[in-house]
Protein backbone atom coordinates (compact mmCIF):
# COMPACT_ATOMS: atom_id res chain seq x y z
CA UNK A 1 0.00 0.00 0.00
CA UNK A 2 1.33 3.65 1.01
CA UNK A 3 5.14 2.59 1.45
CA UNK A 4 5.75 6.00 3.20
CA UNK A 5 4.29 3.91 6.81
CA UNK A 6 6.65 0.83 6.11
CA UNK A 7 9.46 3.30 5.22
CA UNK A 8 9.11 5.32 8.24
CA UNK A 9 8.55 2.10 10.11
CA UNK A 10 12.46 1.03 9.50
CA UNK A 11 13.81 4.40 10.60
CA UNK A 12 12.03 3.83 13.78
CA UNK A 13 12.98 0.27 14.15
CA UNK A 14 16.82 1.61 13.71
CA UNK A 15 16.36 4.30 15.83
CA UNK A 16 15.16 1.54 18.62
CA UNK A 17 18.49 -0.21 17.78
CA UNK A 18 20.43 2.24 18.33
CA UNK A 19 18.81 3.00 21.74
CA UNK A 20 18.97 -0.13 22.70
CA UNK A 21 22.87 -0.33 22.19
CA UNK A 22 23.16 3.05 23.72
CA UNK A 23 21.73 2.04 27.16
CA UNK A 24 23.76 -1.00 26.83
CA UNK A 25 27.25 1.22 26.80
CA UNK A 26 25.65 3.62 29.39
CA UNK A 27 24.83 0.57 31.89
CA UNK A 28 28.37 -0.43 31.19
CA UNK A 29 30.11 2.50 31.81
CA UNK A 30 31.72 0.92 34.78
CA UNK A 31 32.68 -2.25 33.85
CA UNK A 32 36.07 -3.56 34.00
CA UNK A 33 37.43 -4.12 30.27
CA UNK A 34 34.44 -3.34 28.30
CA UNK A 35 34.03 -2.01 24.74
CA UNK A 36 31.66 0.11 23.64
CA UNK A 37 29.31 -0.82 20.70
CA UNK A 38 28.12 1.66 17.63
CA UNK A 39 25.16 0.60 15.49
CA UNK A 40 25.66 1.35 11.76
CA UNK A 41 22.93 2.00 9.45
CA UNK A 42 22.44 1.49 5.77
CA UNK A 43 19.95 2.99 3.74
CA UNK A 44 18.04 -0.32 2.17
CA UNK A 45 17.60 -1.06 -1.70
CA UNK A 46 16.01 1.75 -4.09
CA UNK A 47 12.84 0.59 -6.46
CA UNK A 48 13.82 1.59 -9.72
CA UNK A 49 10.20 4.15 -11.07
CA UNK A 50 12.16 5.82 -13.57
CA UNK A 51 15.80 4.36 -15.51
CA UNK A 52 17.70 7.71 -15.32
CA UNK A 53 19.56 7.31 -18.66
CA UNK A 54 16.71 5.73 -20.47
CA UNK A 55 16.46 6.58 -23.97
CA UNK A 56 13.26 9.11 -24.63
CA UNK A 57 13.92 9.37 -28.05
CA UNK A 58 16.62 7.84 -30.24
CA UNK A 59 18.44 10.84 -30.08
CA UNK A 60 17.49 12.08 -26.37
CA UNK A 61 17.96 10.42 -22.78
CA UNK A 62 16.05 11.13 -19.80
CA UNK A 63 18.30 13.14 -17.35
CA UNK A 64 17.22 11.78 -14.47
CA UNK A 65 15.64 8.75 -13.30
CA UNK A 66 13.07 8.42 -10.24
CA UNK A 67 14.72 6.09 -7.41
CA UNK A 68 12.54 5.19 -4.50
CA UNK A 69 14.29 3.96 -1.09
CA UNK A 70 12.90 1.74 0.82
CA UNK A 71 14.28 2.95 3.97
CA UNK A 72 16.95 2.12 6.14
CA UNK A 73 18.80 -1.14 8.08
CA UNK A 74 21.07 -2.00 10.88
CA UNK A 75 24.09 -3.87 9.73
CA UNK A 76 25.57 -4.14 12.68
CA UNK A 77 26.62 -3.60 15.86
CA UNK A 78 30.29 -3.28 15.70
CA UNK A 79 32.48 -3.07 19.04
CA UNK A 80 35.25 -0.55 19.02
CA UNK A 81 38.23 -1.48 20.54
CA UNK A 82 39.89 1.35 21.82
CA UNK A 83 41.96 1.44 24.87
CA UNK A 84 39.84 1.90 28.52
CA UNK A 85 41.64 3.94 30.69
CA UNK A 86 44.49 2.49 33.39
CA UNK A 87 43.29 2.51 36.98
CA UNK A 88 45.05 1.74 39.26
CA UNK A 89 44.14 -0.43 42.10
CA UNK A 90 46.97 -1.42 44.08
CA UNK A 91 45.68 -5.47 44.06
CA UNK A 92 48.97 -7.72 43.11
CA UNK A 93 46.20 -9.83 40.87
CA UNK A 94 44.74 -7.06 38.73
CA UNK A 95 46.32 -6.85 35.17
CA UNK A 96 45.42 -4.56 32.30
CA UNK A 97 46.32 -5.10 29.20
CA UNK A 98 48.29 -1.73 27.75
CA UNK A 99 47.31 -2.38 23.67
CA UNK A 100 46.15 -5.45 21.79
CA UNK A 101 45.45 -8.74 22.79
CA UNK A 102 43.09 -10.99 25.21
CA UNK A 103 43.82 -12.72 28.20
CA UNK A 104 42.47 -16.63 27.35
CA UNK A 105 39.67 -18.24 29.56
CA UNK A 106 39.04 -21.94 29.56
CA UNK A 107 35.36 -21.94 29.95
CA UNK A 108 33.70 -25.24 32.28
CA UNK A 109 33.30 -26.92 28.79
CA UNK A 110 36.18 -27.10 28.18
CA UNK A 111 36.28 -24.21 24.91
CA UNK A 112 38.33 -21.14 25.02
CA UNK A 113 36.85 -17.22 25.36
CA UNK A 114 38.82 -14.49 25.70
CA UNK A 115 38.46 -11.09 27.90
CA UNK A 116 39.93 -8.18 28.53
CA UNK A 117 38.75 -8.07 32.43
CA UNK A 118 41.96 -8.89 34.29
CA UNK A 119 40.74 -8.94 37.61
CA UNK A 120 42.09 -11.77 38.32
CA UNK A 121 41.53 -14.19 41.79
CA UNK A 122 42.83 -17.56 43.35
CA UNK A 123 40.57 -20.43 43.91
CA UNK A 124 40.82 -22.84 46.69
CA UNK A 125 43.33 -24.93 44.71
CA UNK A 126 45.40 -22.14 44.25
CA UNK A 127 44.58 -21.90 40.24
CA UNK A 128 44.56 -18.00 38.91
CA UNK A 129 41.04 -17.64 37.96
CA UNK A 130 38.81 -14.53 36.27
CA UNK A 131 36.00 -13.10 38.74
CA UNK A 132 33.46 -15.97 37.22
CA UNK A 133 35.72 -18.73 38.88
CA UNK A 134 36.55 -19.83 35.34
CA UNK A 135 40.92 -20.50 35.04
CA UNK A 136 42.87 -18.24 32.68
CA UNK A 137 45.02 -20.65 29.92
CA UNK A 138 47.69 -21.61 29.94
CA UNK A 139 46.90 -22.66 33.57
CA UNK A 140 48.91 -21.33 36.79
CA UNK A 141 48.80 -22.51 39.94
CA UNK A 142 50.21 -20.93 43.42
CA UNK A 143 51.43 -22.75 46.05
CA UNK A 144 50.31 -23.20 48.95
CA UNK A 145 53.34 -21.54 51.29
CA UNK A 146 53.32 -18.33 48.74
CA UNK A 147 53.43 -14.80 50.34
CA UNK A 148 53.42 -12.74 47.65
CA UNK A 149 52.48 -12.63 44.01
CA UNK A 150 53.89 -10.28 41.34
CA UNK A 151 53.09 -10.25 37.76
CA UNK A 152 55.30 -8.20 35.51
CA UNK A 153 55.33 -6.53 32.19
CA UNK A 154 55.40 -9.59 30.21
CA UNK A 155 53.35 -11.80 32.12
CA UNK A 156 55.93 -13.54 34.26
CA UNK A 157 53.92 -14.53 37.62
CA UNK A 158 56.23 -14.79 40.32
CA UNK A 159 55.83 -15.99 44.21
CA UNK A 160 57.87 -15.31 47.16
CA UNK A 161 58.23 -18.66 49.04
CA UNK A 162 59.37 -18.18 52.79
CA UNK A 163 62.99 -18.96 53.59
CA UNK A 164 63.83 -18.22 49.86
CA UNK A 165 65.82 -14.94 49.44
CA UNK A 166 64.91 -15.24 44.93
CA UNK A 167 61.41 -15.25 44.31
CA UNK A 168 59.90 -18.41 42.28
CA UNK A 169 58.68 -17.72 38.91
CA UNK A 170 55.55 -20.11 38.63
CA UNK A 171 54.42 -19.49 35.35
CA UNK A 172 53.47 -16.49 31.90
CA UNK A 173 50.33 -15.11 31.33
CA UNK A 174 49.85 -15.15 27.56
CA UNK A 175 47.98 -13.26 25.31
CA UNK A 176 45.89 -13.94 22.48
CA UNK A 177 45.19 -11.25 19.70
CA UNK A 178 42.86 -11.27 16.38
CA UNK A 179 43.29 -9.58 12.90
CA UNK A 180 39.84 -8.30 13.17
CA UNK A 181 38.72 -7.85 17.11
CA UNK A 182 35.73 -6.21 16.17
CA UNK A 183 34.37 -9.61 14.40
CA UNK A 184 34.74 -11.53 18.01
CA UNK A 185 31.41 -12.22 19.54
CA UNK A 186 30.48 -10.94 22.95
CA UNK A 187 28.80 -13.75 25.04
CA UNK A 188 28.41 -11.52 28.51
CA UNK A 189 30.44 -11.77 31.42
CA UNK A 190 32.96 -9.30 30.21
CA UNK A 191 33.87 -12.96 27.42
CA UNK A 192 34.72 -12.91 23.83
CA UNK A 193 34.72 -15.68 21.81
CA UNK A 194 36.64 -16.10 18.16
CA UNK A 195 34.26 -16.32 15.15
CA UNK A 196 35.07 -16.84 11.21
CA UNK A 197 35.02 -12.88 10.84
CA UNK A 198 37.60 -12.09 13.88
CA UNK A 199 39.79 -14.68 12.58
CA UNK A 200 41.99 -17.04 14.25
CA UNK A 201 43.99 -16.04 18.34
CA UNK A 202 47.97 -15.73 17.41
CA UNK A 203 48.99 -16.43 20.78
CA UNK A 204 52.10 -14.64 22.56
CA UNK A 205 53.78 -13.69 25.59
CA UNK A 206 52.64 -10.12 26.29
CA UNK A 207 55.00 -7.23 25.08
CA UNK A 208 56.34 -9.22 21.59
CA UNK A 209 55.12 -9.17 18.45
CA UNK A 210 52.59 -5.99 19.01
CA UNK A 211 50.87 -7.84 21.52
CA UNK A 212 50.15 -5.17 24.30
CA UNK A 213 51.61 -5.30 27.76
CA UNK A 214 50.87 -5.91 31.47
CA UNK A 215 50.64 -3.40 34.02
CA UNK A 216 49.42 -5.29 37.54
CA UNK A 217 47.89 -3.66 40.36
CA UNK A 218 45.86 -2.01 37.47
CA UNK A 219 42.73 -2.76 35.84
CA UNK A 220 41.38 -1.13 32.40
CA UNK A 221 38.15 0.55 32.72
CA UNK A 222 35.21 0.74 29.98
CA UNK A 223 35.96 2.84 27.10
CA UNK A 224 32.60 4.52 27.30
CA UNK A 225 32.66 8.32 26.49
CA UNK A 226 29.76 9.02 28.53
CA UNK A 227 29.07 12.34 27.25
CA UNK A 228 29.25 10.67 23.04
CA UNK A 229 26.79 8.45 24.16
CA UNK A 230 24.37 11.30 25.81
CA UNK A 231 24.72 13.22 22.47
CA UNK A 232 23.82 10.50 20.90
CA UNK A 233 21.07 9.46 22.60
CA UNK A 234 19.52 13.12 21.91
CA UNK A 235 20.25 12.76 18.32
CA UNK A 236 18.36 9.13 18.29
CA UNK A 237 15.49 10.31 20.14
CA UNK A 238 15.04 13.27 17.64
CA UNK A 239 15.39 11.23 14.58
CA UNK A 240 12.79 8.81 16.51
CA UNK A 241 10.10 11.19 16.73
CA UNK A 242 10.74 12.92 13.51
CA UNK A 243 9.68 9.17 11.96
CA UNK A 244 7.19 9.08 14.04
CA UNK A 245 5.90 12.44 12.58
CA UNK A 246 6.46 10.45 9.36
CA UNK A 247 4.08 8.18 10.52
CA UNK A 248 0.84 10.07 11.53
CA UNK A 249 1.42 11.88 8.25
CA UNK A 250 1.18 9.35 6.38
CA UNK A 251 -1.77 8.21 8.78
CA UNK A 252 -3.91 11.51 8.31
CA UNK A 253 -3.32 11.95 4.47
CA UNK A 254 -5.24 8.18 4.28
CA UNK A 255 -7.51 9.09 7.01
CA UNK A 256 -8.41 12.46 4.86
CA UNK A 257 -8.98 10.24 1.60
CA UNK A 258 -11.27 8.01 3.45
CA UNK A 259 -13.07 10.83 4.91
CA UNK A 260 -13.49 12.98 2.25
CA UNK A 261 -14.33 10.30 -0.95
CA UNK B 1 -16.93 10.20 -16.72
CA UNK B 2 -15.42 13.48 -15.98
CA UNK B 3 -11.61 13.04 -16.86
CA UNK B 4 -10.26 15.88 -13.98
CA UNK B 5 -10.74 12.93 -11.54
CA UNK B 6 -7.66 11.22 -13.27
CA UNK B 7 -5.72 14.28 -13.38
CA UNK B 8 -6.47 14.54 -9.36
CA UNK B 9 -5.72 10.94 -9.04
CA UNK B 10 -2.80 11.18 -10.46
CA UNK B 11 -1.45 13.67 -8.44
CA UNK B 12 -2.79 12.41 -5.39
CA UNK B 13 -1.00 9.04 -6.17
CA UNK B 14 2.62 10.90 -6.64
CA UNK B 15 1.86 13.15 -3.85
CA UNK B 16 2.12 9.96 -2.08
CA UNK B 17 5.17 8.52 -3.58
CA UNK B 18 7.05 12.16 -2.79
CA UNK B 19 5.86 11.57 0.52
CA UNK B 20 7.78 8.11 0.68
CA UNK B 21 10.53 9.91 -0.51
CA UNK B 22 10.55 12.32 2.59
CA UNK B 23 9.92 9.28 4.89
CA UNK B 24 13.35 7.85 3.32
CA UNK B 25 15.15 10.34 3.68
CA UNK B 26 14.18 10.78 7.78
CA UNK B 27 14.29 7.26 8.07
CA UNK B 28 18.27 7.68 7.04
CA UNK B 29 18.58 10.69 9.07
CA UNK B 30 21.42 9.19 11.16
CA UNK B 31 22.58 6.67 8.49
CA UNK B 32 26.90 7.28 7.39
CA UNK B 33 27.70 9.00 4.25
CA UNK B 34 23.88 9.30 2.96
CA UNK B 35 22.94 11.69 0.56
CA UNK B 36 19.37 13.06 0.45
CA UNK B 37 17.22 11.86 -2.67
CA UNK B 38 15.40 14.93 -4.17
CA UNK B 39 12.26 14.88 -6.91
CA UNK B 40 10.36 17.92 -8.60
CA UNK B 41 7.09 17.37 -9.81
CA UNK B 42 6.81 17.99 -13.53
CA UNK B 43 4.16 18.74 -15.70
CA UNK B 44 3.12 16.28 -18.13
CA UNK B 45 0.78 17.10 -20.66
CA UNK B 46 -2.22 14.72 -21.14
CA UNK B 47 -2.01 13.44 -24.94
CA UNK B 48 -5.25 12.14 -26.72
CA UNK B 49 -8.09 13.60 -28.48
CA UNK B 50 -9.57 16.86 -27.26
CA UNK B 51 -8.22 20.19 -26.20
CA UNK B 52 -5.02 19.53 -24.10
CA UNK B 53 -6.32 20.80 -21.02
CA UNK B 54 -5.60 18.39 -18.64
CA UNK B 55 -1.87 18.36 -17.56
CA UNK B 56 -0.79 15.91 -14.77
CA UNK B 57 1.73 16.50 -11.96
CA UNK B 58 3.97 13.52 -11.84
CA UNK B 59 6.86 13.51 -9.27
CA UNK B 60 10.80 12.80 -11.54
CA UNK B 61 13.74 11.99 -9.55
CA UNK B 62 16.44 15.09 -9.67
CA UNK B 63 19.18 12.88 -8.01
CA UNK B 64 20.77 13.04 -4.70
CA UNK B 65 21.72 16.62 -3.34
CA UNK B 66 25.63 15.73 -3.18
CA UNK B 67 25.64 18.78 -0.19
CA UNK B 68 28.33 17.84 2.62
CA UNK B 69 26.86 16.27 5.55
CA UNK B 70 28.66 17.02 8.89
CA UNK B 71 31.80 15.70 10.32
CA UNK B 72 31.62 13.54 13.00
CA UNK B 73 35.21 12.71 15.35
CA UNK B 74 35.24 9.08 16.06
CA UNK B 75 38.59 8.40 16.65
CA UNK B 76 38.59 5.00 15.26
CA UNK B 77 41.48 4.18 12.64
CA UNK B 78 39.46 2.59 9.99
CA UNK B 79 36.92 5.49 10.17
CA UNK B 80 37.55 7.98 6.97
CA UNK B 81 35.51 11.27 5.67
CA UNK B 82 36.07 12.52 2.20
CA UNK B 83 37.07 16.05 2.73
CA UNK B 84 35.54 18.17 0.16
CA UNK B 85 34.55 16.51 -3.25
CA UNK B 86 35.35 13.09 -3.97
CA UNK B 87 34.24 9.73 -3.41
CA UNK B 88 35.55 6.18 -2.01
CA UNK B 89 35.27 3.42 -4.90
CA UNK B 90 34.28 0.40 -3.39
CA UNK B 91 32.93 -2.81 -5.56
CA UNK B 92 29.61 -3.50 -5.51
CA UNK B 93 27.43 -6.71 -4.54
CA UNK B 94 27.78 -7.20 -8.34
CA UNK B 95 30.93 -7.05 -8.97
CA UNK B 96 30.76 -3.70 -10.54
CA UNK B 97 32.61 -0.81 -9.55
CA UNK B 98 30.10 1.81 -7.12
CA UNK B 99 31.02 5.28 -5.61
CA UNK B 100 30.21 5.63 -1.68
CA UNK B 101 31.00 8.48 0.83
CA UNK B 102 29.94 5.91 4.11
CA UNK B 103 33.47 5.49 5.15
CA UNK B 104 33.33 2.87 8.23
CA UNK B 105 35.54 0.59 6.87
CA UNK B 106 36.29 -2.74 8.85
CA UNK B 107 38.67 -5.84 7.87
CA UNK B 108 37.45 -9.30 7.46
CA UNK B 109 38.90 -12.13 8.81
CA UNK B 110 40.81 -12.43 5.71
CA UNK B 111 42.38 -9.13 5.80
CA UNK B 112 40.12 -7.65 2.73
CA UNK B 113 39.08 -4.03 3.67
CA UNK B 114 35.63 -3.88 3.29
CA UNK B 115 32.74 -0.75 3.75
CA UNK B 116 29.92 -1.04 6.70
CA UNK B 117 28.13 -3.11 3.90
CA UNK B 118 30.47 -5.31 3.05
CA UNK B 119 31.65 -4.55 0.06
CA UNK B 120 35.53 -4.82 -1.06
CA UNK B 121 37.27 -0.96 -1.03
CA UNK B 122 39.37 -0.61 -3.57
CA UNK B 123 42.42 0.35 -4.25
CA UNK B 124 44.50 1.56 -7.08
CA UNK B 125 45.13 -2.00 -8.62
CA UNK B 126 41.56 -3.77 -6.86
CA UNK B 127 40.63 -5.05 -3.92
CA UNK B 128 42.89 -4.28 -0.90
CA UNK B 129 44.23 -7.14 1.71
CA UNK B 130 45.58 -6.09 4.91
CA UNK B 131 48.82 -8.19 6.38
CA UNK B 132 48.05 -9.85 9.77
CA UNK B 133 48.94 -6.64 11.64
CA UNK B 134 49.08 -4.84 15.10
CA UNK B 135 48.36 -1.25 13.67
CA UNK B 136 46.65 -0.08 10.70
CA UNK B 137 46.52 3.63 9.87
CA UNK B 138 45.31 5.66 7.02
CA UNK B 139 46.55 8.72 5.79
CA UNK B 140 45.21 11.81 3.89
CA UNK B 141 45.89 10.53 0.43
CA UNK B 142 44.24 6.87 0.91
CA UNK B 143 47.97 5.21 1.74
CA UNK B 144 46.91 2.50 4.02
CA UNK B 145 49.75 1.65 6.43
CA UNK B 146 50.33 -0.94 8.94
CA UNK B 147 53.08 -2.32 11.45
CA UNK B 148 52.95 -6.42 10.28
CA UNK B 149 52.47 -8.75 13.34
CA UNK B 150 55.47 -9.39 14.97
CA UNK B 151 56.89 -6.80 13.83
CA UNK B 152 58.56 -3.48 16.01
CA UNK B 153 57.20 -0.42 14.90
CA UNK B 154 59.89 0.93 12.16
CA UNK B 155 58.66 -1.67 9.97
CA UNK B 156 55.74 0.25 9.14
CA UNK B 157 54.92 -0.32 5.44
CA UNK B 158 52.32 0.85 2.84
CA UNK B 159 49.75 -1.96 1.50
CA UNK B 160 47.59 -0.25 -0.74
CA UNK B 161 46.37 3.36 -1.51
CA UNK B 162 42.26 3.23 -0.99
CA UNK B 163 41.30 4.27 -4.65
CA UNK B 164 39.92 7.67 -4.36
CA UNK B 165 37.33 9.01 -7.47
CA UNK B 166 36.41 12.89 -8.12
CA UNK B 167 33.89 12.77 -11.73
CA UNK B 168 32.31 15.01 -12.70
CA UNK B 169 28.75 14.63 -10.49
CA UNK B 170 26.64 14.78 -13.65
CA UNK B 171 27.89 11.37 -14.67
CA UNK B 172 26.71 10.11 -11.65
CA UNK B 173 23.75 8.81 -10.72
CA UNK B 174 22.79 6.22 -7.78
CA UNK B 175 21.74 2.57 -8.61
CA UNK B 176 19.27 0.33 -6.64
CA UNK B 177 22.35 -0.97 -4.29
CA UNK B 178 22.81 2.90 -2.87
CA UNK B 179 26.20 3.36 -4.71
CA UNK B 180 26.51 6.20 -7.06
CA UNK B 181 27.78 4.53 -10.85
CA UNK B 182 28.84 6.06 -13.67
CA UNK B 183 26.71 6.27 -16.54
CA UNK B 184 27.43 3.27 -19.15
CA UNK B 185 29.18 0.80 -16.33
CA UNK B 186 32.34 3.42 -16.89
CA UNK B 187 35.00 3.26 -14.03
CA UNK B 188 36.67 6.55 -13.01
CA UNK B 189 40.03 7.62 -12.90
CA UNK B 190 41.56 7.80 -9.34
CA UNK B 191 41.97 11.81 -8.53
CA UNK B 192 45.03 12.80 -6.24
CA UNK B 193 43.74 15.86 -5.46
CA UNK B 194 40.87 13.93 -3.05
CA UNK B 195 42.01 13.98 0.19
CA UNK B 196 40.38 11.93 3.31
CA UNK B 197 40.40 12.23 6.75
CA UNK B 198 41.12 9.57 9.55
CA UNK B 199 39.25 9.20 12.36
CA UNK B 200 36.35 10.62 11.27
CA UNK B 201 33.04 10.34 9.35
CA UNK B 202 30.63 12.07 7.42
CA UNK B 203 27.32 12.28 9.01
CA UNK B 204 24.02 12.21 6.77
CA UNK B 205 23.16 15.39 4.84
CA UNK B 206 19.64 14.98 5.25
CA UNK B 207 18.57 18.35 7.07
CA UNK B 208 15.45 17.11 9.17
CA UNK B 209 13.68 20.65 9.58
CA UNK B 210 13.24 20.92 5.90
CA UNK B 211 12.31 17.57 5.48
CA UNK B 212 9.48 18.28 8.03
CA UNK B 213 8.06 21.02 6.01
CA UNK B 214 8.25 19.72 2.67
CA UNK B 215 6.32 16.82 4.62
CA UNK B 216 3.90 19.01 5.70
CA UNK B 217 3.17 20.86 2.45
CA UNK B 218 2.94 17.30 0.95
CA UNK B 219 0.49 16.34 3.70
CA UNK B 220 -1.73 19.80 2.26
CA UNK B 221 -1.46 18.65 -1.19
CA UNK B 222 -2.53 15.30 -1.15
CA UNK B 223 -5.76 17.31 0.47
CA UNK B 224 -5.86 19.29 -2.24
CA UNK B 225 -6.10 16.66 -4.66
CA UNK B 226 -8.54 14.36 -2.74
CA UNK B 227 -10.43 17.52 -2.73
CA UNK B 228 -9.91 17.57 -6.46
CA UNK B 229 -11.48 13.77 -6.65
CA UNK B 230 -14.50 14.90 -4.37
CA UNK B 231 -15.39 18.00 -6.68
CA UNK B 232 -15.31 15.67 -9.66
CA UNK B 233 -17.68 12.93 -7.75
CA UNK B 234 -19.71 16.10 -6.78
CA UNK B 235 -20.57 17.30 -10.57
CA UNK B 236 -21.08 13.60 -11.88
CA UNK B 237 -23.32 13.40 -9.24
CA UNK B 238 -25.27 16.23 -10.12
CA UNK B 239 -24.96 15.58 -13.76
CA UNK B 240 -26.93 12.59 -12.66
CA UNK B 241 -29.97 13.51 -10.96
CA UNK B 242 -30.70 16.18 -12.97
CA UNK B 243 -31.02 13.29 -15.79
CA UNK B 244 -33.23 11.46 -13.63
CA UNK B 245 -36.99 11.36 -15.04
CA UNK B 246 -38.68 10.57 -12.17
Amino acid sequence: MFSSLWVAKTGLDAQQTRMDVISNNLANANTTGFKSSRASFQDLVYQNLAQPGAQTTEQTQAPSGLMLGTGVRVVGSEKLFTQGNIEQTGNSLDVAIQGRGFLQVTMPDGSISYTRDGSLHLDQNGQIVTADGYALSPTIAVPPSSQSITIGNDGTVSVSVPGQAAPQQIGTLQLADFINPAGLQPTGNNLYVETASSGSPQIGQPGLNGLGTLASGALESSNVNVVEQMVDMIQTQRTYEMNSKAVSAADSMLQYLTHNT
Amino acid sequence: MDRSMYVAMTGATQTMRAQAEVAHNLANADTVGFKAQMSAFQPLTVQGPGLATRVNGVAFGEGVDLRQGGQIDTGRTLDIAVQGNGWIAVQGADGTEGYTRAGDLRLTADGMLTDARGDLVLGDGGPISVPQSTQVSIGSDGTISAIPMGQTPNTVSAVGRIKLVNPPTGDLSMGTDGLMHLAGGATANADPAVSIKSGALESSNVNPSKMLVQMIELSRQYELQVRGLKGADENAQAATKLLQVT
